[in-house]
């Protein structure tokens, strides 16, 4: 049998950075999140990588941009008020077009918020966050497992890009402990990096990291290929896990921790004689649009309920997704209350006339 | 016919951007010789900020990172973690040092970073077209002080040297000037001494250089270089704050 570890969702993040060869760590303590740099702060020494406390999020967010420039694996992870910090970050990231791993454990906000979990940072993370034309890829993982299993792929995506992958777990994920196998999928074969910052050695010209580009049309056409790397992301990567879907009354879209409340409700519902199907988003950049639509379009489907740790912001775009195919009711709680299942069901029935 | 002068070779074949009797050139030039005399162009890794020489990574010929505004000391430490047996500078302006990036230098300087810093103070934003800087003298007209810098509301300049030598992982701190041939052979001096303490792996290094803003200090070059030693010294005296001694092998 294989070899399960029960640990905490931060520290499978931080296992798992390690074995995918991240060898620098650069963070500022933020709860809920810290373990993951207690535990690199232990662990790096085993495997010599580094570890820095830097003197803020923005600091260690620039430290994250000079190692990826100098093509090493890099990473930084942080909480909400800590990652509107590091957005200054993201988009020279986005800019440079550098390979670079964040994780954010969402916690409750706007402001100082609370510590308790929430998906309130949605927006931030699909949407852009910093300034200008760019895009993160995010995952959202919904168990320690998972944690682990999408840090190494979120390094693999953010090398394969040469753009930042951000994990957008939340404060239930990051303190839950859970077992954990560690199944390296493939063995990590880390990319040549030629365009990297190593020293010219005198054998080639001098390599360049920037992202300014003055003149208008220059910069235009940066921005075009940016696009074009950010479409075919969105052709290839997209994730999303559906579960009973087929012949659904009602569909309900949910993803991270709500989505495993989400899971518990299809056999309470079903038994009162409610077939209710769940689309997780495991992207939430690219956002599984074109799965939720075609689910959407059965015509079994009464409605489509989105459940999420916030006021509503994924459901905006499951609401694009849908295009008016159908109706969609939301269910929300936020401050760091996560919703029943009781409540959820109520408002099934709700849905369905019952 | 013999050549008694020519390009450095840590300096590429592309014309500057930078105003006439602008001395961000000179320094260049000093960084360049200086990279190529200890032989260190091939395997050192430049910083460029933001400020009018946000661009110089076009002009070094080793490699180069731009970095956001105030960041570069963030940013090299990413770099020299990668890379330690490597030298890594950062090139930056007093807005960008001693203002947005206040932070970044001091915690950069006080882990005792193993980076090279050339901090170019002429006592004004010259990129966005001369507004105040920390580094600004009492009375100093700029667009943002236009009845000169009233220490009353605007506070007083900061000496950013005399700070930094506070810290004991800054184990080289030293103040030059630009503003004539003698202070330009000490200001090399001092360059190439920053890059030989990071090559020993003494610690961190940060030479201040007065420099001059002919364009928004509203001034002729011959003006600028003469303010520099009349006025700006007085608010800046240069010196040694602090000498880790090196032996003088190099
Ligand atoms: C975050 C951010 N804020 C403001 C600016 C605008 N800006 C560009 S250069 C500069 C001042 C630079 O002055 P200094 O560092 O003294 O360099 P100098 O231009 O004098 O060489 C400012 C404020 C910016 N690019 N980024
Ligand atoms: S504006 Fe001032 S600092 Fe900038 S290039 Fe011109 S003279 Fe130099």
């Amino acid at each position: 049998m294989e070899k399960r570890v029960l640990m905490k969702g931060n520290e499978a993040i931080a296992e798992a950075a390690i074995r995918a060869g991240c060898r620098y760590y650069f963070g500022y303590p933020i709860t809920p999140q810290t373990e993951i740099m207690h535990y690199m702060a232990k662990r790096m020494v085993e495997v010599g990588g580094t570890v820095i406390q830097a003197e803020s999020e923005l600091a260690a967010i620039n430290m994250v941009y000079g190692a990826a420039a100098a093509g090493a694996r890099a990473m930084t992870s942080s909480s909400s008020p800590g990652i509107s910090l590091k957005q200054e970050g993201f988009s020279y990231i986005a800019g440079a077009e550098l390979p670079a791993v964040v994780a954010n454990i969402v916690r409750a906000g706007p402001g100082l918020g609370g510590i308790l979990p929430s998906q309130g940072d949605y927006f931030q993370a699909t949407k852009g966050g910093g300034h200008g034309d760019y895009r993160n890829i995010v995952l959202a993982p919904a168990s320690v497992q998972e944690l682990y299993e999408m840090t190494i792929e979120a390094f693999n995506l953010a090398d394969r890009y040469r753009m930042l992958a951000l994990i957008l777990g939340d404060g239930a994920l990051g303190q839950m402990m859970e077992p954990v196998v560690f199944r390296d999928k493939e063995p990590i074969d880390l990319p040549k990096k030629p365009w990297a910052v190593t020293g010219t050695g005198g054998v080639r010209p001098h390599n360049t990291i920037t992202s300014i580009y003055i003149k208008a049309d220059v910069l235009e056409a940066f921005n075009r290929k940016l696009q074009a790397k950010y479409a075919e992301v969105s052709r290839r990567e997209v994730r999303a896990e559906c579960l009973n879907c087929e012949d659904a009354d009602i569909l309900m879209v949910a993803f991270g921790t709500c989505s495993r409340i989400g899971r518990g409700i299809i056999p309470i519902a079903a038994a009162q004689g409610v077939r209710v199907g769940l689309i997780r988003p495991i992207t939430l950049w690219p956002f599984p649009s074109d799965v939720i639509a075609r689910a959407a379009a059965q015509p079994s489907v009464k409605a489509v309920l989105t459940i999420e740790l916030s006021c509503g912001q994924m459901v905006e775009d499951v609401r694009l997704a849908v295009d008016g195919m159908k109706p969609i009711a939301f269910l929300g709680r936020s401050g760091g209350n996560l919703p029943t299942q009781k409540e959820i069901l109520q408002k099934i029935m709700k849905m369905v006339g019952r | 016919m013999q050549a008694v002068f020519k390009r450095t070779a840590g300096l590429l074949n592309i014309p500057t951007h930078y105003c006439p009797g602008c001395t961000h050139g000179i320094l260049h030039r000093l960084i360049a010789e200086a990279m190529c005399e200890l032989d260190i162009l091939h395997r050192t890794i430049g910083v460029s900020s933001v400020g009018c020489t946000y661009n110089n990574y076009e002009y070094f010929a080793c490699d180069m990172v731009q970095a956001a505004h105030g960041r570069a000391p963030a940013v090299a430490t990413g770099i020299k973690r990668v890379h330690p047996s490597k030298s890594v500078f950062t090139y930056q302006g007093d807005g960008d040092l001693a203002a947005i990036g206040t932070a970044e230098i001091i915690h950069a300087a006080a882990r005792g970073e193993k980076i090279s810093v050339f901090f170019a103070n002429n006592a004004i934003y010259g990129m966005t077209s001369g507004q105040m800087a920390p580094t600004t003298l009492i009375g100093q007209v700029t667009t943002t002080s236009p009845f000169g810098r009233d220490p009353d509301a605007q506070g007083h300049p900061i000496n950013v040297s005399e700070m930094m030598a506070t810290l004991p992982g800054a184990v080289y701190v030293e103040r030059v000037s630009l503003h004539d041939y003698r202070h330009i052979i000490q200001a090399k001096k001092a360059v190439r001494k920053a890059f030989r303490v990071q090559e020993a792996g003494l610690g961190f290094s940060l030479v201040e250089v007065l420099s001059t803003c002919p364009t928004n200090w509203g001034m002729d070059p011959p003006k600028s270089m003469d303010w520099v030693a009349e006025v700006m010294i007085q608010q800046y005296p240069l010196g040694l704050f602090r000498d880790p001694k090196l032996e003088e092998s190099k």
